[in-house]
């Protein structure tokens, strides 16, 4: 990326002198400017979803056409993969593989790093008004874990035995037994990547905390910046608990040990005697939940943020409401920790346990639609323009509002009985995830690519990538409702083969409550448009590479907004900010009357001299 | 361009940057060590009755160490208050006992965990006669207490050194950490253990009565001989033994781990970054207190782990 | 399948739900229609607003923004709504009929009571025969041969006529209950009341799920731990047996049948296998 410009601007002279005579590996891969750590996790992270995507496109396939050859990349997945792909056909094997992998690449190496890491490195400080995070080195350190963390999951693919089959869930026993070493790299894995998120929510939470900007006031800070603060808690106080579990599943794998393991298994025809048995499967639960709970939280909190932040500069007007989206996050914050058992409804718990569980669920998604309303509030009045970040802003709340509304049957248990395990789990994470979070932070790439490039991305390619991707979006996860509701479950590595077996031969044998026909042809017409959603990012992708250089120049304000990270110069310089800089006022001063412009930065003193 | 607040405290929030961060950070390792006392206390409650080991560790050597960890506490902060009044000869003095204690600390828990390793355990396919090892009987505190047939048939498994018989009747000990699986690998077919008589798995009212026979005598080691093909199981007291000895080993060496991550950064402050005292007395003092919030912390983990494990 | 009015039929059907064959599965449906007229009412209120505000506010429409926007309560009242009712439907159907669900257990005799064993990648019954009793086991005595360690010479329980039939077929006799009189038992709803199941469930290996979509069942099998459950049966069928827990590169195929049959063709099948010869414990058979 360009980190210098030769745009004539007022400051160019200030930010030329300070790039000169530092090498290019201190400069951009061993840095520590937290707005160049920004851009190497984007990157990074941007890679990994596009990567992730392409498994489960693979994915999609055989659940569209089990057992059939993979088109196009088939031969190269035998070459590359062995057994598990012979003639281009996709074993069991490696279905799991591919659907563990997924789930976690697309949460711990893609939207976390993008959400958390990388937008909250580049914008936080700006924001703040900070030259840059408390502890620079460790901010370094934090990417480079997070780096090797990635080498050691891709790695995985290509070991013998191939990588993690057993779930992003990695639920034991089954993830200690499974013969392949993928499981010990995905551990391994994993506890890298939990020590860059712990070493990245120190520096965020200690920035935040530190270095805001005199008259940075906490009721001062934009939204995005409070989503931050909150994830990084969520991330420092929820992700130990699954290192420690790491730690533990580790040894049962290569000491013999059984945390995980109870007396008497019986592995295939053989009772298992040489351990000592004693251990609880339930415990892995326990603390990977506790962790996994919140962490989907850590997937839409910052999306939230950003999608405030444009809709509020979109639509020319405050935000409604800042002060109840501040404590419904705070609350969303704490109620996280103790909602985790929603995921272990079928485990055989007990009413009393259950009820707390199921409370705190309904609780916890009354923030949420306090903060859903609270957007949607915030365009009463508006003058909203339709830009691409603000499309995708936009598109976020309903599709979030599915996702989210879904989780509600979800969160009883009683309703749990017919759902669980099923599409309709999936459909309801994906509406979250997919077009909630992932919208949420193409609207903040298209929102901030100026100020990283210095160039704006093109709006009519960013507008087909728009549409297409929200249609796409809606044709691929909106019939997994109906499937799962039918009883289609996931994880299923003949993608169905066998419903589609039975609801054919099973119609004369009087079975009731088989899969119809048309159920299962719905994974057809999911696999097209889950191609389409492919062929839509390829728009993104070249507006991505080709705006850095041929995009059309960006001013220091391009979209006339408010908050600080808009007043520095384009891209900012190391340090930041040409002048002391200092908060006046609150983040989303717009059509304020009596001011001359429809935005009053936050910088600008009171009163104000035209 | 400096980060602000490095050295020098924010005033709203009373703090410097790198005091906030490791109270950050030890919030982040409450969490971890609490997620593993949570395992303890789960698998503990969860443990089938007598399957939770009692009275295997040693004590004795236990508290000792705990006191090396605690007066490593004081002199943390001594050493501290030292910097403090500008006296850096009594600062360097004082937190060289601190290193002293913490590499004690670890040479003593290493010794002990040789110890475990070196000890086993095995179990008989069937519950375990006096008839088929007469040797037992020869042992002279068996014969002379009320410890009779019966009991030594319900004793499960047994406790002591062991030693293997090769192909050509030969006697050797055995390496660390074995398991019957090793013994097939080395087509060992009999082994020799050398009972550890302290640790029957005995209940503790006959304990009691060996004891007050004065026939107890820690010392003496008998022998017996052992048909591997009769063993159902077989461990030293490693991580796989129990579930006890997976949390005792998963916890105190990763806290030994904490141990010697501070030493090594106290060890480093004291006699390598001397250079920073000249030019910023304060920062360097700062860098003192923060790396002695991380020790005390270490030492409230291990006052924690010390009766869970060795007491309870 | 029961008659039910059309209008609960079309809800299921619009929402593409399974026909039902058990009891509290009424139930389970009920509460899922329930929940989706809320997330409905939510959903089309909030898109006609939304659409409604897209039009309206657009820069062409509204060149210059309001910096206040609403000043009306109604969105705390929406708020305020949403808790209620979730609330409600938390206090009044939920959290009692979990209770039901997992407290309210029939007594063994009045049951059909049976062992259901995971495993990769199969399912493996066993029922007690006449005497209603179980074979004592102990997974410590497992071998080879007798995977689930059932004592062989067990002096309490009797295992001479545990029946034992083959892996993936699962059946329970459907029964209709009557009172003294010989009259139809019926629930205090007015539906015919059959004879209850109990599945005292269990894994060998790894965690797997007992799910059946039609009985509205779904229970993880842990290993190490047998968890009960219980429901009662309405209509006879051919149910589907899916295993709703990632178990392995078998797990798509870890399907089997759980028949609910008729009282004769239950004895019938039951005689055929019966009885089991001692430890003959359900193994795969692939
Ligand atoms: C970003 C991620 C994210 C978010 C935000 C949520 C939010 C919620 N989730 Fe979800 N969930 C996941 C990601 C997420 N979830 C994932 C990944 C899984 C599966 C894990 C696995 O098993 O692999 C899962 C699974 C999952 C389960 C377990 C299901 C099962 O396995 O059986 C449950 C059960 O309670 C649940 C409940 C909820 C609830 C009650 C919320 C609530 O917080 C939702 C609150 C939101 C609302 C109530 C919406 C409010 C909006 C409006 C009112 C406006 C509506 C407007 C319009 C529609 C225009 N989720
Ligand atoms: C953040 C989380 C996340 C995201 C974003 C996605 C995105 C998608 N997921 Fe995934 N999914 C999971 C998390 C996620 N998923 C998890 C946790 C599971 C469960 C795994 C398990 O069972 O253990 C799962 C499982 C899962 C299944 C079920 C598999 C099974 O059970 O057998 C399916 C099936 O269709 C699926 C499909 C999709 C699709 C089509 C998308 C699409 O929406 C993908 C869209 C992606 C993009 C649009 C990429 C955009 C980025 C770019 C274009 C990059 C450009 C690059 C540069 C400019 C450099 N997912
Ligand atoms: Cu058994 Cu999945
Ligand atoms: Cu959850």
């Amino acid at each position: 990326m360009q980190a210098t410009t030769t745009e004539k601007t007022e400051h160019t002279e200030h930010h030329d002198h300070h790039h000169h005579d530092i090498g290019f590996l201190r400069s951009y891969v061993f840095s520590t400017d937290h707005k160049i750590i920004g851009i190497q996790y984007g990157v990074t992270a941007l890679a990994f979803l596009l990567f992730g995507f392409f498994l489960v496109l693979l994915m999609r396939f055989q659940i569209g056409y089990p057992g059939e050859t993979i088109p196009v990349v088939g031969g190269l997945l035998e070459k590359l993969l062995g057994d598990v792909a012979a003639e281009g056909k996709m074993q069991p094997d490696l279905y799991n593989a591919f659907g563990a992998m997924h789930g976690t690449i697309m949460v711990f190496l893609g939207v976390v790093p993008l959400a958390f890491a990388a937008f909250g490195n580049y914008v936080v400080p700006l924001q703040i008004g900070a030259i840059d995070m408390a502890f620079p080195r460790i901010n370094m350190v934090s990417y480079q874990c997070y780096a090797a963390g990635g080498v050691i999951m891709f790695v995985s693919f290509f070991i013998p035995g191939g990588a993690a089959q057993a779930g992003w869930t990695s639920y034991s026993p089954l993830a200690t037994v499974i013969p392949t070493n993928g499981q010990t790299f995905w551990i391994l894995g994993m506890v890298m990547l939990i020590t860059s998120s712990l070493l990245g929510s120190v520096n965020f939470i200690a920035t935040i905390i530190q270095l805001r900007a005199p008259g940075m006031t906490w009721m001062r800070m934009p939204f995005f910046v409070w989503t931050q603060f909150i994830t990084g808690f969520i991330l420092l106080l929820a992700f130990p608990p699954l290192e420690a579990a790491s730690v533990m599943q580790l040894m049962d794998r290569l000491f013999d040990t059984s945390f995980y393991l109870p007396s008497g298994l019986v592995l295939s025809g053989q009772p298992v005697t040489q351990i000592s048995g004693g251990g609880s499967p339930l415990l892995w639960q326990h603390l990977f939940w506790f962790l996994g709970h919140p962490e989907v939280y850590v997937l839409i909190l910052p999306a939230m943020g950003v999608v405030a932040e444009v809709l509020a500069c979109n639509a020319r007007r405050p935000l409604w409401g800042y002060r109840s989206l501040v404590y419904s996050v705070l609350a969303v914050g704490f109620i996280s920790f103790i909602v985790w058992a929603h995921h272990m409804y079928v485990t055989g718990m007990g009413t009393k346990i259950s009820t707390f569980f199921q409370t705190t669920t309904m609780i916890i998604s009354i923030p949420s639609v306090i903060i859903l309303t609270c957007l949607f509030i915030s365009l009463w009045g508006g003058s909203i323009r339709f830009n691409t970040p603000m499309c995708f802003a936009l598109a976020f709340l309903p599709m979030f509002g599915i996702g989210g509304l879904t989780g509600l049957p979800l969160g009883f248990n009683f309703a749990d009985l017919l759902l669980h395990d099923s599409y309709y789990v999936i459909a309801h994470f994906h509406y979250v995830v997919a077009p909630g979070t992932i919208f949420g932070l193409l609207a903040g790439v298209y929102f901030w690519y100026p100020k990283m490039t210095g160039r704006l991305m093109n709006e009519a390619l960013g507008q087909v990538h728009f549409w297409a991707s929200l249609i796409f979006m809606n044709l691929i996860f909106m019939p997994m409702f109906a499937q799962g509701m039918a009883g289609m479950s996931r994880r299923m590595s003949d993608g169905g083969a066998v419903y589609a077996a039975q609801a054919e031969g099973m119609v004369n044998e009087g079975v009731i409550g088989a899969l119809s026909a048309s159920v299962i042809e719905w994974n057809k017409s999911i696999t097209f448009a889950a191609c389409g959603l492919m062929i839509a990012q390829i728009p993104f992708i070249i507006n991505f590479f080709w705006s850095m250089n041929n995009g059309r120049k960006a001013t220091d304000n391009p979209w006339n907004a408010t908050t600080l990270d808009w007043q520095t110069p384009t891209p900012p310089p190391h340090g930041n900010f040409d002048k002391p800089i200092a908060a006046y006022r609150g983040p989303y001063e717009y059509s304020q009357e009596g001011h001359p412009t429809d935005f009053t930065p936050q910088n600008q003193p009171d009163p104000v001299k035209s | 361009m400096e980060i602000p607040y490095t050295t020098q405290p924010r005033e709203d929030t009373g703090l410097y940057n790198a005091k906030l961060g490791i109270w950050l950070f030890l919030a982040s390792e409450v969490m971890l060590f609490g997620a593993l006392f949570s395992s303890y206390i789960l698998l503990r409650v969860g443990a089938a009755e007598g399957a939770w080991p009692h009275g295997l560790m040693n004590i004795p050597i236990g508290t000792f160490n705990t006191v090396v960890l605690i007066t490593s506490s004081v002199t943390v902060v001594l050493s501290w208050a030292a910097l403090k009044l500008g006296n850096f000869k009594r600062y360097q003095k004082i937190q060289a006992v601190t290193v002293i204690c913490a590499l004690g600390f670890l040479g003593i828990k290493t010794t002990e965990y040789n110890e475990k390793f070196h000890h086993y355990e095995i179990w008989f396919n069937e519950p375990m006669t006096v008839a088929e090892h007469p040797n037992l009987m020869n042992q002279s505190f068996v014969e002379e207490t009320t410890i009779n047939k019966e009991l030594i048939g319900t004793v499960p498994s047994l406790i002591g050194h062991l030693n293997y018989i090769d192909k050509d009747g030969e006697k050797h000990h055995a390496g660390i950490a074995w398991t019957l699986a090793t013994l097939k690998e080395k087509e060992i077919e009999e082994i020799e253990f050398e009972l550890d008589t302290f640790h029957y798995r005995i209940p503790a009212r006959i304990q009691a009565q060996i004891k007050k026979s004065g026939k107890y005598d820690k010392g003496e080691h008998e022998t017996i001989r052992v048909q591997v093909s009769d063993l159902r199981r077989m461990s030293a007291f490693v991580p796989a033994h129990s579930t006890f000895f997976a949390i005792y080993f998963t916890m105190t060496a990763l806290h030994a781990l904490h141990v010697l991550a501070g030493a090594i950064v106290i060890a480093y402050i004291l006699w390598r970054n001397n250079k920073l005292w000249k030019r910023d007395p304060e920062r360097y003092t700062n860098r003192v207190e923060v790396s002695g919030l991380f020790w005390h912390f270490v030492d409230l983990v291990w006052i924690f782990l010390f009766p869970i494990l060795y007491l309870l | 399948m029961e008659e039910q009015s059309t209008f609960w039929q079309w809800q299921k059907d619009i929402l593409s739900m399974p026909p039902l064959g058990s009891r509290h599965g009424d139930d389970v449906d009920v509460f899922i229609i329930y929940v989706h007229w809320l997330m409905l009412f939510l959903f089309v209120l909030w898109t006609a607003y939304f659409f409604y505000v897209l039009f309206r506010y657009n820069s062409r429409s509204n060149p210059k923004a309001d910096p206040v926007g609403v000043r009306s309560h109604y969105s705390t009242y929406l708020e305020i709504g949403v808790a209620v009712v979730e609330a409600i439907l938390l206090l009044a159907i939920a959290i009692p009929m979990w209770a039901k669900t997992v407290d309210d257990f029939p007594k063994d005799e009045d049951s059909t009571v049976m062992r259901l064993a995971a495993e990769q990648f199969t399912w493996g019954s066993r029922y007690t025969g006449k005497n209603g009793l179980f074979a004592k086991q102990d997974i410590r005595l497992a071998t080879p041969e007798n995977l689930l360690g059932y004592e062989a010479n067990d002096p309490n329980g009797d295992a001479s006529d545990d029946v034992t039939p083959p892996p993936k077929d699962v059946r329970v006799p459907l029964i209709a209950l009557k009172d003294e009189n010989g009259e139809p038992l019926k629930h205090p709803d007015g539906k015919q009341a059959y004879k209850p199941v109990i599945i005292h469930l269990t894994s060998k290996d790894v965690i797997h799920s007992l799910k059946v979509n039609t009985l509205r069942i779904c229970q993880d099998a842990m290993p190490g731990m047998t968890i009960p459950i219980h429901f009662e049966p309405t209509v006879t069928g051919r149910y589907l047996i899916t295993c709703a827990q990632l178990c392995g590169n078998g797990h798509a195929s870890m399907n089997a049948w759980f028949s609910v049959v008729t009282e004769e063709e239950f004895d019938e099948w039951q005689a055929e296998y019966a009885p089991a010869k001692p430890g003959a414990a359900p193994i795969s058979f692939e």
